[in-house]
């Protein structure tokens, strides 16, 4: 006998009861600190913290552990708090040629002024995997020390910039748009689709990249440069009439130069693509840079060829992991209505098809 | 960060909503973008309901949320829990006691009245879609009311299965203007979308609203020879006995016995309270 399925209430309970007890794991084992993540798993939190769009690097490493460190779902953590929290104001552009940098690099010059700076990078290490660390209590060695450079460290386009052979960006004071507080419309133009770069999937972004790479709407890049390290935060506080610096965040800044032979509308000249994405996050602020690039075709009077990173439209609607995997996890919710309409029709098709044939058959 | 607004949006947020709704419902039909905000739940998930919902509850209003037609599927349980949270509003299972009823993928078998709105969740607003899947172009299609590609594609389902093969989130005109997706409520549903109460859409992920006033026309689209026709399952509800109910088919045991019940478990629950029996109805049964 068919018994009503009831019990909802009672079966999500005791799931999140049982979610709490695997997040938390052996309880003979220490239980993690949010510092301990902030700390030590300081490039997850700055994933987390460039797509969840929040610099708070204790709340991102918080949603790390209640997340059990599913990334995705810790930056759908960030992201929901985020959204409920009031906009005070708008910062000042934050200046990336002040940069203190941690890390500079630039593919295109072998030296230039501030140096190559490599920084805390995982380049040149071998991965070998370090059995050492498995052994808890070992202390690094203090790394050596150097004197900060003093003067700011200049951009690497500013010298093409100076010979006129890079594309001079236009300039604007006009507010950005917003695509959390604004409908996403097309064209969307560059700000809105370097936002949704910025805070788009790692993954998603990389693929994109990649694929100009490999062929699909191709457009030369080098780093011109890749740097890390804070900048600062200044506003302007209507009672001082003044910008003050209210903070500093870190942030990854890649500027490519591409190659670029001229079109019906522009000369012979190099072009660029740019990446910006808080926190120490190179592989995303490059691959950003690569398909900002591929987006530019319009601009730049260049053919569409048909690749998918050259298609505004395609890119900006499946960037963000959250509305994706939202959407494509939705499916396992029941959809027995539908499913039910879909086997009466089917049988009703099945039918009809049968009598067909056997009629057919007959003939 | 403990206390969170009224029906858990901002203000600024709801004003933003209503906004929308009230061009949606002068606009029969029409996609409104709205600027979507990320919610506490995952978009697929009813967001756009929720939202909508969000921004039309007041603290007089009940509240009923239904999925596949139950009070008592999961997310429908965690979707009304979260307004009783949030909003500290009543709740229903039962249909006419409801001012507000947010639904996943059915329209109660009860008739609305004019006290009364219909909230749906949306996972795709634009019926085009799976026909061209550029949305700057089903914009200007809508603009233009090109509506030709639906139409052949209507043609095409009965030029190879002899009839229109698309059994749920059938599309309708609205007013004579707008093409329209009903979200994924089976066809049987359609006729009810001509009703005394409000019906507002939410998809939150395509950050769209649409909406249609009291007794607007909807027309399911279809043919002069071909007429819409409205399917369910050849049987009685298997508890309540109802013969005009949507139903769900269940599956009994391994040998693939099954039975019919009525999809709207509110409706049957009245029906059996009413005295109905179904052929599978055990004499004197408890159905809590």
């Amino acid at each position: 006998m068919y018994v009503a399925v009831k019990g909802g209430e009672r079966a999500i309970e005791n799931a999140h009861d049982w979610l709490a007890e695997e997040r938390r794991g052996d309880v003979s084992v220490a239980e993690l600190t949010v510092a301990q993540i902030r700390e030590q798993l300081a490039l997850a939190v700055n994933r987390v913290m460039a797509e969840g769009s929040l610099y708070d690097p204790d709340l991102a490493a918080l949603a790390i552990k209640q997340s059990r460190g599913d990334l995705i779902e810790a930056i759908f953590l960030i992201r929901a708090y985020r959204t409920t929290l009031p906009r005070l104001g708008l910062s000042e552009p934050v200046d990336t040629g002040a940069m203190a940098v941690d890390r500079r690099v630039s593919a295109t010059f072998k030296d230039l002024p501030g140096g190559q700076v490599l920084g805390p990078t995982f380049d040149y290490t071998h991965r070998l995997l370090d059995f050492a660390l498995a052994a808890e209590g070992l202390e690094p060695a203090a790394a050596p020390e150097g004197t900060p450079r003093e003067e700011p460290v200049p951009h690497v386009t500013e010298f093409l910039d100076r010979e006129g052979l890079i594309q001079p960006e236009a300039e604007s004071d006009a507010t950005p748009p917003d695509l959390t507080r604004e409908p996403l419309k097309l064209p969307a133009g560059r700000p809105l689709r370097l936002q949704a770069l910025s805070r788009g999937d790692e993954g998603f972004v990389l693929g994109m990249a990649y694929s100009t790479q490999r062929g699909y709407g191709r457009n030369h890049p080098f780093v011109g440069e890749l740097r890390i390290g804070k900048v600062a935060v200044e506003m302007e506080v209507p009672e001082l009439g003044f910008a003050v610096e209210i903070g500093e965040v870190t942030v990854t800044e890649c500027e490519t130069v591409n190659q670029f032979t001229g079109s019906k509308t522009e000369p012979p000249q190099f072009t660029r693509g740019y990446g910006l994405v808080f926190g120490q996050t190179e592989r995303k602020a490059i691959s950003m840079a690569l398909v900002d690039r591929a987006l530019r075709w319009a601009e730049l009077g260049e053919d569409n060829v048909g690749a998918p990173a050259q298609d505004e439209e395609f890119v900006l609607y499946h960037s963000d992991n959250i509305q994706a995997s939202g959407f494509l996890e939705h499916i396992k919710l029941p959809h027995y209505v539908d499913f039910q309409s879909e086997l009466e029709l089917i049988r009703k098709l099945r039918r009809e098809a049968g009598q067909a044939t056997r009629q057919e058959a007959a003939e | 960060m403990s206390d969170y607004n009224f029906a858990y949006l901002d203000e600024q947020t709801k004003r933003m909503i209503r906004r929308a709704i009230l061009k949606g419902l002068a606009i029969p039909g029409y996609q409104v973008p709205f600027a979507s905000r990320e919610m506490p739940m995952p978009y697929g998930w009813g967001t756009g309901g929720v939202q909508v919902s969000a921004a039309t509850l007041t603290p007089d209003d009940t509240l009923k949320v239904i999925d596949q037609g139950a009070d008592d599927t999961t997310n429908a349980v965690s979707i009304r829990k979260f307004f009783e949270k949030t909003a500290k509003v009543a709740v229903t299972e039962r249909t006419a006691e409801a001012t507000i009823i947010q639904t996943r993928h059915r329209i109660p078998e009860e008739d609305l009245t004019e006290d009364q709105i219909l909230v749906y969740q949306v996972p795709i607003p634009e019926p085009l879609r799976f026909l061209e899947p550029s949305e700057v172009e089903t914009r200007k299609m809508h603009a233009l009311e090109e509506y030709g590609l639906m139409h052949v594609k209507l043609y095409e389902d009965i030029a190879r299965h002899g009839e229109i093969s698309t059994a749920y989130a059938y599309p309708v005109k609205v007013e004579d203007r707008y093409v329209m997706d009903p979200s994924p409520i089976p066809k049987f549903d359609n006729p009810k979308l001509e009703m005394a109460g409000i019906q507002l859409f939410g998809a939150g992920r395509e950050q769209r609203i649409y909406a249609l006033p009291p007794y607007t026309r909807v027309v399911s689209l279809d043919f002069e020879d071909h007429p819409f026709e409205r399917t369910r399952a050849q049987e009685d509800c298997g508890l309540c006995g109802a013969g005009d109910s949507y139903l769900d088919e269940v599956i009994m045991d391994d040998a693939g016995a099954r039975m019919f019940v009525c999809s709207d478990t509110d409706y049957c629950r009245a029906r059996r309270e009413a005295g109905h029996r179904g052929a599978m109805a055990g004499e004197g049964e408890a159905f809590a």
